[in-house]
């Protein structure tokens, strides 16, 4: 089997281009259909800063409260674990499961991913797993919706207001902040990591 | 390049994880850099894409007739209400928060229902001769894998809002199947634009067999 280092295919309409060398925050676009071809990142040292910055605030948005309420002198409020377990009480039990993994196991599987490779690929090494979690890390993308979750408390806090009492809670302030750090760290194109860090053989 | 030349004419293939092009690929075959599986074409992409279309257009009947939430509050009384996701929408429009309104009615109502038809759209011109503008097409795909995801704002909203009145016997919210349905909607509707492969559409079946 033969490689071509020197092209790239796009994948939204297969025309063939020659591999562009990019700088800084310079993308490059298939001339074809338009749909972004390649992008050059940040340095993998502010990736690695924002990661890490992600991970304080993941366990910040998971561990306070999202939502408060009073009624009448009696309060209650929820995490973003607690709205899981409330659609998992019903009939309705099976979209809990996907909720979970869109606002709480998918980002947790990107954030930590991420700071594992880039911990790695700080000290020049490749990380263990390095294929596998990249392969996973394709996959992940789409069913991470933190920022989802952010409108969702939004209107619901309006939702709510008509009725009672209602504050915001520190979750969702951690939550705002993970979707802009996260939406950034999606922005990053992985696939520039494979000619620095693939070339041992495994 | 004049003429834009298209790895699958040349006999290559590119890898959808790492970006490398190789040569002369089985199909399935694997990629020598990152050992994923390497399809010059997503496998069955049409009739994945119809089937799962399909499924969540049955389940998008459910999701409308059926109530999403029971909420019961003091000031009304002991009756409580059951909303579904059209009346969600009227009921923040009648309490004057249009805004809200508008952001319910684009995200649970709007997007899926142009989610359906630009699928079926895409499904149906993609086993055409000749494509009719495709660079156009190529943008609706791409527009409908970003703002796919945000038709689960109304499950994520129901979950909230059930989690957090829990009164018993002053004010309750649940959950009701009708969020089940919807969500399955979603679901289906995402795996859908990921089973389509946009690549078809610049396809012409004159020169290649039909792919799925």
């Amino acid at each position: 089997m033969q490689i071509h280092p020197t092209l790239i295919a796009c994948m939204n309409c297969d025309t063939l281009s020659q591999r562009p060398s990019l700088m800084g925050a310079e993308q490059a676009t298939c001339a074809n259909c338009g749909a972004m071809l390649l992008r050059a990142g940040p340095g993998l040292q502010h990736l690695l800063a924002l990661s890490l910055a992600a991970a304080v605030l993941y366990i910040i948005a998971n561990v306070f409260p999202v939502i408060g309420i009073n009624v009448n002198g009696r309060a209650s409020d929820t995490t973003l674990w607690g709205s899981v377990l409330s659609l998992a009480d019903h009939a309705t039990a099976p979209i809990a499961i996907v909720v979970a993994l869109a606002l709480i196991v998918v980002p947790a599987l990107r954030i930590g991913l991420m700071c594992w490779i880039l911990l790695h690929a700080q000290a020049g090494r490749r990380a263990p797993l390095f294929n596998f979690l990249m392969r996973i890390w394709a996959g992940l993308h789409p069913w991470s919706m933190v920022e989802v979750g952010v409108l969702a408390a939004l209107v619901s806090i309006v939702k709510l207001s008509g009725l009672v009492h209602v504050q915001a809670g520190v979750g969702i302030w951690a939550m705002a902040a993970l979707a802009v750090l996260l939406t950034v760290l999606a922005h990053w194109d992985t696939r520039s990591l494979w000619p620095e860090l693939a070339g041992g053989r495994r | 390049m004049n003429t834009p030349s298209r790895a699958a004419d040349a006999g290559l293939c590119g890898c959808p994880v790492c970006g490398l092009v190789c040569d002369g690929v089985a199909d399935p075959g694997r990629c020598p850099r990152c050992h994923c599986e390497l399809h010059s074409r997503k496998p069955e992409s049409l009739s994945r894409t119809w089937a799962l279309l399909t499924a969540a257009l049955i389940l998008y009947v459910p999701a409308n007739i059926l109530p999403v939430m029971y909420t019961q509050s003091i000031d009304s009384g002991s009756a409580g209400r059951e909303d579904t996701i059209f009346s969600g929408v009227i009921g923040f429009w009648q309490s004057g928060s249009w805004d809200i309104a508008a952001i319910i009615f684009i995200a649970s109502i709007l997007i899926p229902s142009t989610k359906f038809i630009v699928l079926a759209v895409l499904l149906v011109n993609a086993r055409r001769r000749r494509v009719r503008r495709p660079a156009l097409q190529a943008q609706l795909y791409r527009a409908l894998e970003a703002v796919g995801y945000w038709s689960m704002l109304d499950v994520l909203v129901v979950g909230l809002v059930t989690a957090v009145v829990k009164f018993r016997g002053v004010s309750e919210a649940e959950p009701r199947i009708g969020i089940l349905f919807f969500g399955m909607v979603v679901v289906l509707t995402m795996l859908g634009t990921l089973a389509f492969d946009p690549r078809l559409l610049w396809d012409s079946p004159s020169r290649h067999p039909p792919h799925g």
